[in-house]
């Protein structure tokens, strides 16, 4: 199978590097983790920009190790920083086919036409970048990345140094570039926002170490780790757009699951969403309910328990025929006792709210 | 007597001259200063910044030695059948691109800091190799550094006086530059042409700073120049 092996050592004062990481080969794999956690020191190293000891195969072709480390100007790679970075002294048009001219032309495969009408950026070609706002510059930065037709996309926060609006403005586009591309994408963030939305693999960093690396429905569902234990702790779920009910304004999805109902989508039937449901959204019961306004009602298999503060406890379900679709719930401990809560019990989660990943 | 303009068409020739082995030989130092971590950095930006303290009389002094009959560098231009450099333009020139060194290393070395590590880094992970990023990134945004560098370096070399007599002499269409040629007027009390001369450098020196200052207070606010 086509993937990413990274590894890297490296000490710089009292910060030290110690990943040892495989990536799926194509996807968005996010690396997550606080500021100062080494998510950007790991990026740069894949880049080539900071050279520490270590190894690096990309889909088969060695990059980095012992013997050998190929410079960065050599690795097909895109690159997009946390600022955009445009050379200020080239137009928008000439910024974006910099590295398109340095690549042999078999080995183009993105052309500027398809670039420039994708990121909506035709009326800029002929600008400076002094007179770019925050967002048309990043996209600008991201069609410039693009255009060396990468092996390997590289994104450092590509959305932190923007306001919300122009974040808004960008993400549908990245969206559109994880389902557009077969190419991976290794996207360094520390917003779960971004990596709810964008990212197929987790991979969480913290002080230079890797703490868990995986799908991303279950790295977010492990109740062993940080995010889980958030206020904010939410569950995955991939989804196919079944029906839509016009009449109550709902959509209804299915998931692996089972079936859930959201607010009504302009989505055509049979299109691929993404759900998040907030744990705290999540409650369970022992037996079917039927006289209960909660439409969305899936049967699940208590897989896990964690207590979470004095009161509170997380529970992972799992959804589905072999309970292998992880949702969390957070419910009272007085409730788990009541019920008899305990790994192995069938149960049934009555999600309150299903939001889109958008 | 008629005005001798002999010593401004040298005067201007040498700093031509001088400017353009100025920029040959200033940017790779600029360009190594501004990246290197190596520990000879201070030493080397020392060597390059010395004749800014030093007497221009010292410089001239030793120049005249290593490059004299039995000096080092003597020896070498005599085995290449050059003759020896004193009292000739060449060895005018070699001085002065010694002697004005700091005034261009030091606002092109200034430039390429200011760049900073990311433009080249972008650059490089667009394909650019190491002298590509040079050509294509770092002089181009180094532009008001390079028009600095080569302004300073020109009228600098302009206005020496102390090197140029203690390597040059005063032979005139030779080395009888603008500076040597005001001093052998004020000597014979040919006031007269000492004034036309020097009221012309005041002029000369007033415009090109000026004009330099406007060029990079436009460039500062992101206009064409």
């Amino acid at each position: 199978m086509s993937q990413i092996e990274a590894r890297f050592q490296a000490h710089m004062g009292a910060f030290k590097l110690d990943v040892d990481l495989q990536l799926p080969g194509r996807g968005v794999s996010a690396l997550f983790g606080h500021s100062g956690s080494g998510k950007t020191t790991l990026l740069r190293s894949i880049a080539g920009l900071e050279k520490f000891t270590g190894r690096l195969i990309v889909n088969g072709e060695v990059w980095q190790d012992e013997s050998c480390f190929l410079p960065v100007h050599r690795r097909p790679l895109g690159y997009v920083f946390q600022e955009a970075s445009l050379f200020p002294h080239l137009s928008v048009k000439k910024n974006l086919i910099f590295g398109l001219q340095r690549i042999p032309p078999t080995e183009c495969q993105i052309e500027l036409a398809q670039v420039v009408e994708w990121l909506g950026i035709a009326h800029l070609l002929d600008r400076k970048p002094l007179h770019l706002s925050g967002g048309e510059r990043q996209r600008v930065a991201i069609g410039r990345a693009l255009l060396t037709s990468p092996r390997l996309l590289l994104m450092d926060e590509p959305l932190s140094a923007l306001d919300d609006r122009s974040k808004q403005e960008i993400l549908p586009y990245l969206e559109r570039l994880h389902d557009a591309l077969s190419i991976p994408i290794i996207y360094v963030s520390h917003s779960i926002d971004e990596v709810a939305r964008l990212a197929d693999h987790l991979v969480l960093l913290e002080q230079g170490r890797v703490q868990a690396s995986g799908p991303i429905a279950e790295v977010m569902t492990r109740l062993d780790l940080s995010i889980a234990r958030g206020q904010e702790a939410e569950s995955i779920l991939e989804a196919t757009v079944a029906a839509h009910q016009p009449e109550f304004h709902l959509t209804q999805l299915d998931t692996a699951g089972g079936r859930v109902n959201t607010r009504l989508l302009d989505s055509a039937v049979g299109s691929r969403q993404r759900v998040r449901i907030h744990a705290r959204d999540v409650s369970i019961a022992l037996t079917p309910q039927t006289d209960c306004s909660i439409l969305n009602m899936l049967s699940a298999r208590v897989l896990e328990m964690a207590t979470m503060t004095e009161w509170q406890m997380l529970v992972r379900l799992g959804l589905g025929p072999d309970a292998s679709v992880p949702l969390l719930a957070r419910i009272t401990i007085k409730s788990c006792t009541q019920l008899g809560l305990e790994p192995g019990r069938e149960v049934f989660a009555q999600v309150k709210s299903v939001a889109l990943a958008e | 007597m008629a005005f001798d303009w002999q010593p401004v068409w040298l005067t201007l020739k040498l700093a031509s001259v001088t400017t353009a082995f100025l920029l040959v030989v200033g940017t790779p130092i600029a360009w190594w200063l501004s990246q290197t971590r190596s520990r000879l950095k201070h030493p080397i930006s020392a060597v390059v910044a010395l004749p800014l303290v030093l007497p221009p009389t010292v410089l001239g002094f030793y120049l005249l030695i290593f490059l004299g009959p039995s000096g080092p560098g003597g020896q070498l231009t005599q085995a290449l059948g050059v003759g020896t450099l004193p009292f000739t333009f060449s060895g005018l020139v070699f001085a002065s691109v010694l002697y004005s060194l700091p005034f261009v290393v030091q606002p092109l070395q200034n430039a390429f800091e200011a760049l900073g590590r990311r433009p080249l880094e972008v650059a490089a992970t667009l394909r650019a190799s190491v002298w590509d990023r040079f050509i294509h990134v770092a002089v181009p945004l180094a532009r008001p550094g390079f028009l600095t560098a080569m302004v300073l370096g020109f009228a600098h070399t302009v206005g020496e006086f102390g090197v140029v007599l203690m390597i040059g002499g005063n032979i005139p269409g030779e080395t009888k530059v603008l500076s040597v040629a005001i001093y052998d007027h004020v000597e014979t009390l040919e006031y007269g042409q000492a004034h036309i001369l020097s009221a012309g450098m005041i002029g000369f020196a007033f415009l090109v700073l000026v004009t330099l200052y406007l060029v990079n207070g436009r460039i500062s606010r992101g206009e064409q120049v």
